[in-house]
């Protein structure tokens, strides 16, 4: 019972600070939109800046309040914020939480395919690196972490572009479906086939960071008292990685694969643009280039919210790996 | 043995840098063709003895291009990692002054660390009008959270240290004992920190320029080239894509190292 009651009060205190981190994620994007040397509306106009005359600018203006005080602005913002509005697209002529929701269905597979994979091989991966330390497998595989940690995501991406399509034929270069076809028409194995190259890069990149983590686990695991007592009882080094590095090894992963959806993020932005995939990402890249500031702000709130709620999993699972963790903080 | 061995591999970094760095930096005088030097009778050559690395479109040399880009790419990610490291110097120590600034930093970290780098990166180049100072200031501004972090938590176990006691037991000001003892242990954290920030900030000012809100598209950054290459990917013409993204991989890759390394041999 007792119990109980400080679960929920911890969990009630990450929702203040979750409230609180978002607040400040508006005020620090709505802030940054200010100092923006670029006038909204030029930016909204475009191309028809000049044939606008000045009173039709103030008019314009007035109608998207840009000539209140930025404080005003950021009330007015919050306010339609509370309420559910994020405000208008005009890059795609839609209400912006339509764009991010249909944006974000589209990134959601490539995200959560790359997730997984990333996750299931990095840590195999690194259970098998960490289980024969400084072996010849393990120095191949760290090899190839540290190599992809410092690899730019783009580049990847460019490499198996130019390798699988352009090479070999076998991939797509661009796109979630092929070009002049309606997307409710293209069929689910041509989704797979534009999916696969994408996918396979994005987790790439994830994998170097949990085979590390996993890795230096299963090292440590390796000698502890834990392990010295199963080879007293003659158990092989595989013997041991499987049966108890799963266990030990597994949750902290699982964690670290949580807390890390922000990179995650950022690689698809990259990846998206190379391979043309019309999710989030490429959204996000056309608001920065095109000054759309409600869909800019609208994402940064929402891969916020994402990326917290990540964040938020990530820390509920340390108890779980290690009591004494909740023990400590009341 | 053990103490020793990540020092003389610290040291073989260190003078595996220093060689590329003097040939980077020396590159302009000898690399014979200029970066943006263009040849019209010679548009995208690949990779021979007149052309080592191949021509670009315009026929500009690969080579002289890919070498120039790294020297960019390395002052602009060494500038945001020297800013990144006193801004994050500055926030930690901030902290330890009072609770409510402690609150404040460790509010602001948190922010900056649930946003995804690139998308404050994109919105601070909106913010800040693109151009390589204003790449060098948003990178800074991404990436001192962690290190932050990091040197705050240390501040705040030194502040028990039983030496600090007994200076304060002593007399001495809070800013004595924060300039003549709590800061001179932090400089070997804040060179690994800086270090480890680099290849960071090479990694996304490139990420930055490559999507074209970063450096200017006029200069020879290695962004620029590799959007560039997008363009004559399809086209089979693999030189553009490969050599600039495998020098910026050896760059990243080898200052990586020598972070790690440091910070196991310190």
């Amino acid at each position: 019972m007792a119990l109980d009651v400080r679960l929920i009060n911890r969990l009630a205190s990450r929702l203040i600070r979750l409230a609180l981190v978002l607040l400040c994620v508006a005020i620090v994007t709505f802030g940054l939109v200010m100092l923006s040397p670029i006038d909204p509306v030029d930016a909204y106009l475009g191309p028809q800046m000049a044939q606008v005359s000045p009173e039709q600018r103030a008019l314009i203006a007035e109608r998207w309040g840009f000539d209140a005080s930025p404080a005003v602005q950021f009330g007015h913002w919050l306010n339609q914020l509370l309420s559910g509005e994020l405000g208008w697209s005009h890059i795609y002529n839609q209400p912006v939480s339509e764009v991010i929701s249909q944006r974000f269905q589209r990134s959601f597979i490539l995200l959560s395919s790359a997730w997984l994979m990333s996750l299931l091989v990095g840590f195999a991966l690194g259970v098998i690196a960490g289980a024969k330390e400084g072996s010849l497998l393990d120095r191949l595989i760290s090899g190839y972490a540290y190599v992809t940690a410092s690899t730019p995501a783009f580049w990847l991406g460019m490499l198996a572009v130019l390798l699988f399509s352009v090479y070999l034929g076998w991939a797509p270069t661009c796109c979630a479906g092929p070009v002049g076809i309606l997307n409710q028409d293209v069929s689910m194995l041509t989704r797979l086939h534009h999916l696969v190259l994408p996918m396979m890069t994005l987790a790439l990149l994830g994998i170097a960071t949990i085979t590390l983590h996993t890795r230096a686990r299963m090292i440590a695991l390796m000698n502890s008292d834990i392990a010295l007592h199963a080879f007293a009882q003659g158990a092989s080094r595989s013997d041991i990685a499987w049966r108890h590095g799963l266990r030990h090894a597994s949750l902290p992963a699982l964690t670290l694969a949580f807390a890390s959806l922000g990179e995650l993020f950022g690689g698809s932005i990259l990846i998206e643009q190379v391979f043309a995939y019309p999710g989030l990402g490429q959204a996000t890249v056309e608001a920065g280039l095109r000054s759309d500031v409600p869909l800019l702000l609208g994402i940064a709130l929402f891969t916020a919210l994402f990326v917290s709620v990540g964040n938020l999993i990530a820390d509920s699972l340390y108890p779980l790996i290690d009591p004494r963790m909740a023990q400590e903080q009341p | 043995m053990s103490m020793i061995q990540p020092r003389i591999a610290a040291a073989g970094y260190i003078s595996l840098l220093l060689i590329m760095l003097v040939v980077l930096l020396s590159s302009s005088w000898w690399a014979g063709h200029n970066a943006s030097q263009m040849q019209f009778d010679a548009r995208l050559m690949p990779p021979s003895t007149s052309h080592w690395l191949g021509t670009d479109a315009l026929g500009r040399e690969l080579w002289s291009r890919t070498l120039a880009g790294l020297r960019l790419s390395f002052w602009v990610g060494l500038s945001a990692a020297l800013l990144g490291t006193l801004i994050a110097l500055t926030l930690a120590t901030l902290a330890t002054l009072s609770t409510t600034l402690d609150a404040l930093v460790s509010l602001l970290i948190d922010t900056l660390l649930s946003v995804p780098h690139l998308i404050l990166l994109l919105l601070l180049a909106f913010a800040l009008g693109g151009g390589t100072q204003a790449v060098i200031i948003a990178v800074a501004l991404t990436h001192w959270p962690s290190l932050a972090r990091i040197l705050r938590a240390e501040l705040f176990s030194l502040r028990h240290a039983p030496y600090v006691a007994i200076s304060q037991a002593l007399g001495k000001s809070r800013r004595f004992i924060l300039v003549h003892h709590l800061l001179p242990h932090l400089i070997p954290q804040c060179i690994v920190g800086a270090l480890l920030l680099f290849p960071h900030a090479i990694l996304h000012e490139a990420a930055l320029t490559f999507l074209g809100v970063g450096l200017d598209p006029t200069q020879p950054a290695i962004g620029v080239l590799l959007a560039d290459a997008m363009r004559y990917l399809t086209g089979g013409f693999w030189w553009l894509g490969v050599f600039p993204g495998l020098g910026l991989l050896l760059m990243v890759l080898s200052i990586d190292r020598l972070a790690v390394q440091l910070r196991r041999a310190l």
